[in-house]
């Protein structure tokens, strides 16, 4: 051809680059949408020359299920279970964000034992979740044994929340003003029985997994985030913590009953590598399970007596036109926010999920420019993205 | 700082084109001029005081009814842990707004989604593209008078119901014993 | 009217394949290879199935991520609009004999996403389905029906035997696939 060849530059935005990107020798693949990976459906464009990328632009919109749109159409409490499918690991948790920002606009009281109710699904909910995402971690990095493992675990506490809410994965569990069923009866026992199960499982898993030395090796120094690009792009949840800044929602500015309980943070440190490189992010989240198991054991002593799981809810949630709130919350991935703009009538007007994948995608791009394919796999999985949350 | 301290500051630099605090609706929130968002973002950045660090969101709301769009950013200071509420109204046929991606990063995609679903315009962005949809969708879903087309790319949109011209099985018996009936008189 | 894809049920399934096709279809049957196309929730449901508790491996089912190497398509969760060619082009990429399974009620018809402007409503807008699993998301043990549900359909497919007599075109196809306008 006429035209001489033009090497993408590294400033170049994604658009030029796919303009340009034929005139070089290098590749430019699709990795995905549909992958051996459970972070759901998202596709990457990447420019490669065989091992090492120079791009890899990440294509989101596969899952995209028009939920704030729908959000226009339901009422508040009809919305519940919309609200499981923005993020179905961490589903609890969706559900208690969308619950706190229609009390707030509606100005309506949870009772203390509800509270502790949610407080005790969202921990159990978040050790699965973080359960699915450290198992998917050690698969995509290749050791393909602990996956199980954590499936196995994960059943467990399937078997937990079915009894608690009749459904293992998307649990429509908590209303507005309250949660829908009661603890049932024994259930303190059998969540105690777990935990001691679990906790000996979690140092079984870190002999095995986090301090092996072909783990350490593979994750170590890989896609360091420095403390202020990490707050720059807005990375949220065990993403930033791992980068060294101190923010956890439930510490910072809490709410429910996470007042009144004593759990740490875990920070990254650079223990194996740099500080905020994959390890880090992959320890945040182990150590984030063993202080959940801390928060759960809290909860079950400290649960109040009269068991009353509603406040008082109108029969119709009505609020005047134009009302907004804004709920903040830890969920599994980061600070999950709601923006809850009242419509005239029983529906909202406008409902914004700000999620923390979203803008854990948004980092890739700058992060993996001159890292090789399989790096880029463990660098999404040490994000820890989820499909739904990214596109809603 | 609470929302006051933070707006009195806005207000001293930037006069009127920040406008008054809006009544506690829960979340008080300060109108800002649109061709101004750009100034009044890195000044937020950049005070010592204010030191918001992080934009934690930013959406838009359609307002038919007073031929509005509503443009909301939610910032957030992690070294001071404080929080701010901005809004910018445009005007529904022509929504336009500069693009704060050169204060914060992590405005570029979320502004490429409002761009996608409601179609504001951010002048200045190095990328926008649609990132949710399509890229050969027609339509800006979000907007209120958004109207879902018959097909794309050869799929209906629509699926029929079992149910159309279900008939009961104990109806469908005795109809088809009256029409005997009938035949037979 | 729509284009949806319908099956000519015909005789087939009532009818059992002669010996030397059980034999066959036997090896056959016992090592269906399925493609991961978990896309959603049902995708999450889809892997714990095939996890420790209840395990389709034991079924010789193992999961392959290339289309090319597997012979069953689980269609696990919501199909989009941005999604559709693909599958399409993935289904397309398997090598006959082929099955799919729609898994969930997103793929079986649109789920509870019906008022979404970016949801196929339903799998079989696109390619023939098999076996639809209603539930959101099915139970493993829902999904393992399913399965053994589309093993009997192989079971009966005949290779050798009386397939004019039946009106049976291919080898193997037990079942004729047309497009009803």
């Amino acid at each position: 051809m006429s035209k001489p060849l033009e090497i993408p530059t590294m400033d170049m935005t994604s658009k030029e680059v796919m303009r340009r990107i034929e005139y070089t020798g290098d590749m430019l693949l699709n990795m995905g949408p549909q992958h051996p990976s459970t972070h759901g459906v998202i596709n990457f464009l990447v420019q490669t020359d065989g091992e090492v990328m120079k791009r890899a632009i990440p294509e989101v919109g596969y899952l995209h299920r028009s939920l704030e749109k729908i959000g226009e159409r339901c009422t508040y409490n009809g919305y519940m279970p919309y609200t499981d499918r923005v993020d179905y690991i961490a589903a609890m948790f969706a559900n208690q964000g969308w619950a706190m920002a229609v009390e707030k606009i509606a100005g309506i009281q949870v009772p203390k034992y509800a509270e502790y109710c949610r407080v005790i699904a969202c921990e159990l909910n978040r050790i699965s979740s973080h359960l699915i995402s450290v198992g998917t971690m050690a698969m995509d990095v290749g050791a393909v044994t602990p996956f199980p493992y954590a499936l196995r675990e994960r059943e467990f506490i399937n078997d937990l929340l079915e009894e608690l809410c009749g459904a293992r994965l998307t649990y429509n569990y908590l209303r507005i003003g309250g949660v829908a069923f009661d603890l049932p009866s024994g259930y303190q026992e059998k969540v105690t029985t777990f935990l001691d199960h679990f906790e000996k499982i979690l140092d079984e898993f870190n002999r095995l997994i986090t301090y092996n030395e072909i783990f350490i090796r593979r994750l170590a120094h890989l896609a360091p985030i420095p403390q202020q690009m990490a707050i720059d792009y807005c990375l949220v949840g065990p993403n930033l913590r791992a980068s060294g800044v101190n923010f956890d929602v439930r510490k910072q500015l809490p709410y429910s009953v996470y007042p009144g309980l004593q759990f740490d943070i875990p920070l990254g440190k650079g223990e194996q590598g740099t500080q905020g490189d994959a390890w880090d992010r992959f320890w945040c989240r182990v150590e984030e399970m063993r202080q959940s198991c801390r928060i759960l054991r809290q909860c079950l002593a400290q649960i109040p007596k009269e068991h009353d799981i509603m406040g008082k809810v109108p029969r119709k949630i009505k609020v005047p036109e134009g009302t907004e709130g804004y709920s903040r919350i830890e969920s599994a991935r980061g600070d999950m926010q709601y923006y809850v703009v009242a419509g005239a009538g029983e529906n909202a007007h406008r409902v914004k999920i700000r999620t923390g994948s979203f803008t854990a995608m948004g980092i890739i791009d700058a992060l993996s420019r001159g890292l090789m394919i399989a790096d880029l796999v463990a660098l999404i999985a040490s994000l820890d993205v989820v499909a739904p949350e990214i596109d809603r | 700082m609470t929302f006051e301290e933070i707006h009195q500051r806005l207000a001293a630099k930037f006069g009127d084109r920040v406008g008054p605090l809006a009544p506690a609706n829960k979340d008080p929130w300060a109108p800002v001029q649109p061709a101004a968002i750009l100034e009044v973002c890195r000044f937020l950045q950049e005070d010592p005081d204010l030191a918001f660090d992080c934009l934690m969101n930013l959406s838009s709301v359609d307002w038919p009814k007073k031929n509005q769009i509503e443009v909301v950013y939610h910032f957030w200071s992690y070294s001071k842990q404080h929080s701010f509420i901005a809004k910018c109204l445009l005007d529904r046929g022509r929504p336009e707004i500069a693009s704060i991606e050169s204060v914060w990063k992590s405005a570029d995609w979320l502004e490429r989604e409002q761009f996608d679903l409601m179609g504001v315009v951010f002048t200045g962005h190095p990328d926008l593209r649609r990132i949710m949809l399509p890229d050969d969708w027609v339509g800006n879903p979000l907007r209120k008078d958004y109207k879902e087309q018959a097909e794309w790319h050869n799929i209906t949109t629509t699926r029929e119901s079992p149910l159309d011209g279900f008939v009961r099985l104990d109806e469908l018996v005795k109809k088809k014993a009256s029409e005997k009936k009938e035949v037979l008189q | 009217m729509s284009k949806h894809y319908a099956q000519d049920i015909g005789s087939v399934v009532s009818t059992k394949a002669s010996f030397i096709d059980e034999i066959i279809n036997l090896a056959r049957k016992s090592s269906i290879f399925y493609l991961l196309f978990g896309l959603a929730c049902c995708g999450i449901e889809l892997m714990q199935t095939g996890g420790p508790r209840a395990d389709i491996d034991r079924f010789g089912s193992v999961p392959r991520a290339t289309p090319r190497q597997s012979d069953l398509m689980i269609v696990a969760g919501t199909l989009t609009y941005k999604m559709a060619e693909r599958c399409r082009l993935l289904y397309e990429q398997m090598a006959e004999p082929k099955y799919v399974i729609s898994m969930g009620s997103c793929a079986s018809c649109g789920g509870l996403f019906q008022y979404a402007y970016s949801v196929c409503k339903g799998v079989d807008k696109l390619v023939p389905v098999d076996i639809y699993v209603p539930g959101c998301p099915p139970r493993p043990e829902a999904l393992t029906e399913g399965l053994l549900r589309v093993q009997d359909k192989i079971i009966r497919e005949r290779w050798f035997s009386e397939r004019k007599m039946i009106g049976q075109k291919q080898p193997g196809l037990g079942i004729d696939y047309k497009v009803t306008a």
